[in-house]
């Protein structure tokens, strides 16, 4: 959920509540200032009345409220004495509504002469459920609105606000440390922003410390292994050219140079293998893997001719990737190559294009490897020395680090496919 | 041939010379950054291999002075480091070939030698032996004026021994030149035994005047009969 629609939701929902509680707090007071203020009216009356009876006798016929909002009618002195003036709620009905209406009245006692009486006066009050009706459909009304208006002052003043984050955001993601870009910078001046850049800033940073530490480790162990490889596989050569060398230490230097040829190679997947966990190959170029695959398929004729293994290739569909070259011709090589290798005399591979997916298929024994262990180092199926068991585990690597898939089936053929995504 | 070999293993250094003597080049050896420099701006060479990383400063830095200066000496280039960085670098700078530590001998020579190729074309490109001459440009192979039928590997086959002419070559150095560079995990170089036996057959059938000898098992050379 978005930052954005996040505060809406929290804004809406303590909205709702302080607009809810406001309003039975607003409805209570106003209720009670308008009984305040008819209460007054109704004292005020009452007391008029009483001064009329002074000099209006006639008012005492005024009975069951015919003439005028009030009603006097004679009571016991005992009743008058213990009678103290109150009001009350009722309801009575009105000939302009024809209707029972709701209505505030006051009932009080006084003397006149030596009679008692009671005097009861009323004044039509407000009518609670028109009230509770009217109130509730504003505050419907007000809740709307001020939802509304907080949705697009939110969307127009928090999206102008969080600018600069969403910018750093998209910087972010694109950043390689790898890479010589610039480090991400924020606009504007707000300080949250700012403490986000330098903090970004200064991670940016020990990153790529970091990397340049370990790049220059690997590529500083390379040299230091690379070399004297180099030192001991030259010199042997030109041992093996000396004419004055008898040929049974000629055999016995040519398969130490085998040895070393063989250290030489595995060095050298060791140190693919590092870089592309250390993503140092980022290079990408629009790549057909369809192109790739003939070339690989070309590169190894000799070798499949040489193994008796048939090699087809269903160029079903074209397959466009982003990746480095090199990569691209490894992963697919590899594939081809154990493909060709682990096979039977008068096999084949079938290599197929389609979906976005590469599947090589083989001919060779007849139960399934492992899953689980096939691409993982050093895991080698054979007994064969001269693998160097990398293979597989460097195609991995190279789809783990552009997010491909890929997978091992058999059934009857032993299947590898690529999903390139 | 004068080359001048900048390298700070003196023992890779001394295999590398005592090689390319015996392709009667004539090798002068520089060890650190300041010898070297001083020998590049003193005298002049058919080619320089440098080594990037020196006592003293970066090999770079010496490939840009020298090309400031003028630049009419080939430069190739031989590094542990096989980062792409390093070899955009190096041949944005001027430098004509790259080859990445560990290498063959057989290689080393194949590259000088194309470099010189390169540098010297005067119209033709022919290697001849006895009575076998190669046309690079065309990519045919005659003897005695017969042209010989070789598809594409067997023709870079050939070519690889024409420029290592009486040298070892070994079967990993053949199968990285002529297939690829990755096909040196190809955990087994059986096939290149039958590759060599069709080229063979081809080279006795036309009566060429070179062989392909084994050697030990390890590899292979070309002598003249």
């Amino acid at each position: 959920m978005k930052l954005l629609n996040q505060s809406i939701k929290y804004l809406s929902v303590s909205i709702l509540l302080i607009v809810s509680i406001w309003s039975a707090i607003f409805y209570f007071n106003m209720l009670d200032e308008i009984h305040d203020s008819i209460d007054d009216g109704l004292d005020n009356y009452k007391l008029l009345i009483i001064n009329r009876t002074e000099d209006d006798e006639q008012i005492f016929e005024q009975k069951g409220f015919e003439e005028g909002n009030f009603t006097i009618d004679q009571i016991s002195k005992e009743e008058a004495l213990g009678m103290r003036d109150y009001f009350t709620d009722t309801l009575l009905y009105m000939q302009n509504e024809d209707d029972l209406e709701p209505v505030r009245m006051l009932t009080s006692a006084f003397k006149h002469g030596e009679d008692y009486y009671q005097l009861t006066v009323f004044n039509s009050t407000v009518e609670e459920d028109d009230l509770i009706e009217d109130l509730l459909y504003s505050i419907v009304w007000l809740y709307i609105i001020l939802v509304v208006s907080i949705v697009l002052i939110n969307n127009v003043v928090l999206k102008r606000l969080w600018k600069p984050f969403y910018k750093l955001l998209s910087d972010l993601k694109a950043f390689r440390i790898d890479k010589e870009d610039p480090v991400p910078v924020v606009e504007g001046d707000t300080r949250e922003f700012k403490e986000l850049e330098s903090a970004v800033n200064s991670l940016i940073f020990h990153a790529r410390e970091t990397y340049s530490n370990q790049k220059r480790f690997t590529e500083n162990a390379s040299h230091e292994l690379q070399t004297p490889l180099a030192i001991i596989s030259t010199k042997l050569e030109l041992l093996l050219e000396k004419e004055s060398l008898n040929s049974e230490s000629a055999d016995h230097v040519a398969q130490i140079l085998q040895v070393i040829q063989r250290l030489t190679r595995l060095n050298k997947s060791l140190l693919l293998l590092s870089k592309i966990e250390n993503k140092q190959f980022l290079e990408n170029s629009p790549i057909s893997v369809n192109q790739v695959v003939a070339q690989s398929v070309e590169d190894l004729e000799e070798f499949a001719e040489f193994k008796e293994v048939k090699t087809t290739v269903d160029n079903s569909s074209e397959i466009q990737v982003k990746m480095d070259e090199s990569l691209a011709s490894i992963l697919v090589s590899n594939l081809i190559r154990n493909s060709i290798f682990h096979n039977l005399k008068g096999g084949n591979v079938t290599i197929t294009l389609v979906d976005n997916t590469l599947i090589i298929c083989n001919t060779g024994k007849s139960e399934s490897l492992d899953p689980e262990k096939i691409f993982t180092r050093f895991h080698k199926e054979t007994k064969n020395s001269s693998s160097s068991g990398l293979g597989l585990a460097i195609v991995e690597a190279i789809c783990k680090l552009y997010g491909f898939e890929v997978s091992y089936r058999f059934d009857g053929a032993h299947c590898f496919e690529v999903n390139f995504g | 041939m004068k080359i001048l070999l900048i390298e700070d293993e003196l023992d890779l250094a001394e295999a590398i010379r005592t090689s390319l003597e015996k392709e009667l080049f004539l090798v002068e050896h520089a060890s650190d950054f300041a010898s070297a420099l001083e020998k590049v701006s003193l005298y002049e060479y058919d080619c320089i291999l440098l080594d990037i990383m020196l006592p003293g400063g970066s090999g770079m830095d010496i490939l840009a002075k020298m090309k400031k200066k003028q630049g009419g000496e080939n430069v190739i280039i031989i590094s542990a480091k096989d980062s792409l960085d390093d070899k955009l670098e190096g041949l944005d700078l001027g430098a004509d070939d790259y080859l990445t530590k560990p290498f063959h001998i057989a290689e080393l020579n194949a590259r000088i030698k194309a470099v010189f190729r390169r540098k010297n074309l005067q119209g033709s490109n022919l290697i001849e032996i006895k009575n076998t001459i190669v046309d690079l440009n065309e990519r045919e192979c005659k003897v005695d004026g017969k042209l010989i039928e070789l598809n594409r590997k067997e023709f870079d086959i050939l070519n690889y021994f024409l420029l290592n002419k009486n040298r070892l070559i070994t079967k990993n150095a053949l199968a990285e030149h002529v297939w690829g560079d990755h096909i040196d995990q190809a955990d087994n170089f059986d096939f290149i035994y039958y590759q060599i036996k069709n080229l063979r057959k081809k080279l006795q059938t036309s009566n060429a005047q070179i062989e392909i000898q084994s050697v030990y098992g390890v590899g292979y050379k070309l002598t003249e009969l």
